[in-house]
């Protein structure tokens, strides 16, 4: 995995507070998943994010992504990649997970708490970061997540 | 990540704990255990998450799959030792409704 971390501090003169960019490329490999999802929780915290956030909310949603993207999105082929960015501002930290898969659309998966669909073993992942995180928008294509949370 | 197995043989119950995460990578793994369990004849069952850092949704729905075959023989499962946010997955999906979820291993040891 390719970790970058690009920080802008004390604030450029142009910007209305300090921002710190981490990026990182992510192999087609469920194995993977959690050593990412560790990884830019950490940096996450490094950054002064409220820790229960970082640990859990962000932890939990980075990691469904992180699967739609290689299962659903590569389709577990190895020679594609996923790319998580993360920006943390002094308002919010934003999550971005771009996989290389020809995208779907989010308003087709439906609800797995209806009764008929709670004993089912699958379809809960986006619900979970919907449920998790303040804001959540898709690219037009739906290969890319961008999740948000709001530091207040 | 790991799970830790025991049985706790004056209740007759098979004890699994979930030392880190339980999720996608490692899902599988919990439940290869839980299924030779059920081979050789063990019914009944507790997970206990004191351990546990965070479960995602592939995690839960291993849970929910082994709670079905559980079921399905007669058997029995119990979940134990879920914190705040833990518990919070289990209510945000409803799930809390169709699992039997105690404080601690003690209460659920005590309550089968």
């Amino acid at each position: 995995m390719r970790l970058s971390v690009r920080r802008s501090e004390p604030p450029p003169p142009e910007a209305s507070d300090r921002q710190i960019e981490i990026s990182l490329r992510v192999p087609t490999d469920l194995e993977v998943v959690e050593e990412a999802v560790d990884l830019v929780a950490r940096h996450c915290l490094a950054s002064g994010i409220p820790p229960r956030a970082a640990r859990f909310r962000l932890r939990v949603a980075l990691c469904e992504a992180l699967s739609n993207a290689i299962v659903y999105g590569n389709r577990m082929d190895p020679a594609k990649r996923v790319d998580v960015s993360v920006v943390v501002t002094d308002t919010a930290v934003s999550v971005q997970v771009r996989d290389e898969g020809d995208g779907f659309d989010p308003s087709e998966i439906p609800d797995p708490t209806r009764p008929d669909r709670l004993e089912m073993s699958e379809g809960r992942g986006l619900f979970l970061i919907r449920q998790l995180v303040d804001e959540v928008r898709f690219n037009e294509r739906g290969n890319s997540i961008c999740m948000i949370l709001h530091r207040a | 990540m790991s799970f830790t197995f025991r049985k706790d043989e004056a209740k007759g119950v098979v004890v699994l704990g979930v030392d880190g995460q339980l999720i996608v990578g490692n899902r599988h793994e919990l439940k290869q255990k839980v299924l030779d369990a059920l081979d050789d004849g063990e019914r009944k069952f507790l997970i206990d998450f004191a351990s546990t850092g965070y479960i995602d949704s592939s995690g839960l729905g291993v849970l929910v799959s082994l709670s079905k075959k559980i079921r399905e023989v007669n058997g029995e499962l119990r979940l134990a030792g879920l914190n705040d946010d833990l518990r919070t997955l289990f209510e945000l999906t409803k799930l809390d409704s169709l699992f039997a979820i105690n404080e601690s291993a003690e209460e659920a040891l005590a309550a089968f």
